[in-house]
C-alpha cells in the first residue's frame, strides 16, 4: 500500500470488536485462513470467519457437492468439519500469531449443542468473536431450521450469548418470509450483531440424465447471482435493528463493498469470490483505502447507511 | 507453499482435433515449482459467468517458463478457452495439489485414457530424465484421430507407447487393461493412472490382483482448488472423504473406495 494512504481511516466496530477495516472473509469460503497465505496478507484483513464448527466432527454430504449455475454456484457440502475439539487444538493453534480477529462460525442440531460449543470456545486464545449459523435444521423439532422461527432464533442466541465472553454475531438465513422479524428477535436476545445473508436454497437439474446435479438434491446458492437479494435484505434489516449489520452475498469488489455499506452494513464478508480470486478480500481493502482518500472522507464509517433516497 | 495467481500469456494454441486443444502458457514462477500430477485453475473469461475457474493438469513444461494444458471442449468454460487467441492473457492459479510420487528405481508404467493422458506426458518426461529405466506407456482413446497426436508426444521422448482404441483404428482394439495384461510388467511395478473413472477402476483392480503399486489422478468438480470449498471430495476406503485438490489429485488407489459392480 502506498504511503499516501497511511492516514486513511477504515476502522469499524462490531460491538466491542474493533476491526482495522470492514472487509472480512465469509465462513466456508476461506478454509481455516492459512490456506490463503500464498495469496493474501491475512494481517491486512478486517477479520476472518473460519469454516463452521460443530460439536462432533462431520464427514459432510456425498458427491457431487457443488455445481456452477448462472453467475453463481450451488453447494451442499453438508457442514464437513473437524469438530470443535480438533478445531481448537489444531486450527486455532495454527492461527496463533496472526494480527487479525478470528471469528468462529458455529452450528448445531440442538440448543444444547450450540451451548456446548460456545462453552468449549469460551476463553480459547485467539477467538475474537462467535458467528452463530442458525440455518441448520433443529432435529428435535422435526427439522425446522432455527433460523426461520423468531423464538427459536432467539433461544439459540441466548444459549450462545450466556456462554461467550466475546461478541456474538448471528448469521441470518434469507429463506424466510420476513428477515427483519428474525433480526429483531436475535437483537432482543442479546446478539451483538447480525450477518446476512446465508445462501439461498436452490436446485439444479441435468435434463439429459433427469437427475439433480447435487447428491443432496437441493443446495445453497451463492455468488454474484444473489447480490441484489442480499443488498435488499441488508437494507431492510439495517433499518429494523440498532446493532451492527454485516453484509454478505455476492461481494467480490470494492464497489460491491461500498454498495453494502450504503445499504446499512457496518462491515462485509467476501465469500464465493475467494474461490475465483483468492486476493479478492485484500484487493477490496486496497480499493476502500483509495476510495476514502479520493473522496477525502474522514472515515469509511461516513458511508454506513448513507444511501440517498430522494 | 509455492502457489501463485498470475496473468499468463497464451503463447500457442494448437487444435489437435476439432475439439481437442492444447494451450501453451507462460509463467516462470508456476513452472519453477510445478511437479508432475499437479494442476492449475484457470479463469475462462473475465465476467461473472461462467463464474468459477476450471482445473487442468499441467501436461508439460519447457524452457523454465512455458507450460501446457490439454483439454477437450465439453462445456461453456472449455468452449471459451478454445476461442482464446495467442497473445491474450489468462488468469492462472497454481501449481496446485500433490502430484505423483516417482519411484526412481522402477519398473514404472504410465496408463492414460483420453484427456487423462495430459499429466502423464509431464510425468514421462521427468521419469525419462530421473529414473534408471524408462517407463512403459499404455494409452487409450476412442479412435486414431484422438490418440495419434498424443502418442507422438511420448514417442518424441523416446518412450515406447502401447496404444489402444475403442474402435481399433490405432493400436490394440479394446481396453488399456487388455494391453497391460500382456505387457509382462515387473513384480514391483508402480503404475501411474489417469483417465475415465471406469478405466481407473479396472486398472486399480488389475494392479491389486498382481500386487503392483497404483497411483491414480482423480478428476472432480471443484470451485477453488486450494482446500477451501470442500467440494471436490473422493470417497475413501477407510470411510469419509479425501479432497482431490489438497489431498490429491494423486492418490494411492488402495486408499480410495472403488465402486465395483
Amino acid at each position: 500500500m502506498g504511503s499516501e494512504m497511511k492516514d486513511v481511516d477504515l476502522r469499524v466496530s462490531i460491538g466491542s470488536l474493533n476491526l482495522k477495516n470492514p472487509v472480512m472473509t465469509a465462513s466456508g469460503t476461506f478454509g481455516y485462513a492459512r490456506e490463503f497465505e500464498p495469496y493474501v496478507n491475512l494481517n491486512r484483513l478486517g477479520g476472518v470467519v473460519v469454516k463452521g464448527i460443530s460439536l462432533e466432527p462431520r464427514a459432510g454430504n456425498p458427491p457431487p457437492r457443488i455445481v456452477e449455475t448462472s453467475c453463481g454456484m450451488l453447494n451442499a457440502i453438508g457442514l464437513e468439519n473437524v469438530g470443535v475439539e480438533r478445531f481448537i487444538s489444531e486450527k486455532m493453534e495454527s492461527l496463533q500469531g496472526i494480527d487479525v480477529p478470528v471469528l468462529v462460525n458455529i452450528l448445531g442440531d440442538t440448543l444444547d449443542e450450540y451451548r456446548e460449543i460456545a462453552k468449549c470456545l469460551n476463553g480459547v486464545p485467539g477467538v475474537a468473536g462467535i458467528e452463530v449459523n442458525i440455518s441448520c435444521p433443529n432435529v428435535k423439532k422435526g427439522g425446522v431450521a432455527f433460523g426461520t422461527v423468531p423464538e427459536m432464533a432467539a433461544s439459540v442466541t441466548t444459549a450462545v450469548k450466556e456462554n461467550s465472553s466475546v461478541p456474538v454475531i448471528v448469521k441470518l438465513s434469507p429463506n424466510v418470509t420476513d428477515i427483519t422479524l428474525i433480526a429483531r428477535a436475535v437483537e432482543d436476545a442479546g446478539a451483538d450483531a447480525v450477518s446476512l445473508i446465508n445462501t439461498l436454497i436452490g436446485m439444479a437439474i441435468d435434463h439429459r440424465s433427469r437427475r439433480p446435479q447435487l447428491a443432496n438434491v437441493i443446495g445453497g446458492l451463492s455468488g454474484p447471482a444473489i447480490k441484489p437479494v442480499a443488498l435488499r435484505m441488508v437494507y431492510q434489516v439495517a433499518q429494523a435493528v440498532s446493532i451492527p449489520v454485516i453484509g454478505i452475498g455476492g461481494i467480490e469488489s470494492t464497489e460491491d463493498v461500498l454498495e453494502f455499506m450504503l445499504a446499512g452494513a457496518t462491515a462485509v464478508q467476501i465469500g464465493t469470490a475467494n474461490f475465483v480470486n483468492p486476493r479478492a478480500s485484500e484487493e477490496a481493502v486496497d480499493g476502500l483505502a483509495r476510495y476514502v482518500a479520493e473522496q477525502e472522507m474522514d472515515s469509511i464509517r461516513e458511508l454506513i447507511g448513507g444511501l440517498i433516497l430522494s | 507453499m509455492s502457489q501463485f495467481q498470475e496473468k499468463t500469456q497464451i503463447i500457442r494454441i494448437e487444435r489437435l482435433t476439432t475439439d481437442i486443444i492444447r494451450l501453451t502458457l507462460e509463467s516462470s514462477r508456476i513452472v519453477s515449482t510445478a511437479k508432475p500430477g499437479q494442476f492449475v485453475m484457470i479463469r475462462t473469461g473475465n465476467g461473472k459467468d461462467p463464474l468459477l475457474r476450471r482445473p487442468f493438469s499441467i501436461s508439460q513444461i519447457a524452457n523454465g517458463k512455458y507450460f501446457q494444458i490439454l483439454f477437450k471442449v465439453v462445456g461453456r468454460g472449455t468452449a471459451l478457452l478454445a476461442h482464446c487467441r495467442e497473445g491474450e492473457s489468462l488468469s492462472v492459479l497454481g501449481p496446485l495439489g500433490s502430484g505423483f510420487r516417482i519411484h526412481s528405481n522402477g519398473p514404472n508404467c504410465l496408463v492414460g485414457g483420453g484427456m487423462g493422458i495430459a499429466p502423464l506426458l509431464f510425468l514421462g518426461k521427468t521419469m525419462a530424465r530421473q529414473c534408471s529405466a524408462p517407463p512403459l506407456v499404455v494409452l487409450g482413446a476412442r479412435n486414431r484421430e484422438e490418440l495419434a497426436p498424443l502418442v507422438d508426444d511420448f514417442a518424441e521422448l523416446g518412450l515406447s507407447v502401447h496404444p489402444a482404441t475403442d474402435d481399433g483404428s490405432f493400436g490394440h482394439h479394446g481396453l488399456v487393461t487388455d494391453v497391460l495384461k500382456n505387457l509382462g510388467l515387473g513384480d514391483d511395478c508402480m503404475t501411474y493412472v489417469c483417465g475415465p473413472h471406469l478405466m481407473m477402476t479396472a486398472v486399480h483392480l488389475f494392479c491389486k490382483d498382481r500386487g503392483y503399486g497404483c497411483q491414480v489422478s482423480m478428476e472432480t468438480a471443484m470451485a477453488c482448488g486450494m482446500g477451501a470449498c470442500l467440494g471436490c471430495i473422493v470417497p475413501l476406503e477407510e470411510g469419509g472423504y479425501g479432497h482431490a485438490c489438497s489431498d490429491g489429485p494423486v492418490f494411492d488407489a488402495k486408499e480410495l473406495l472403488w465402486e465395483v459392480k
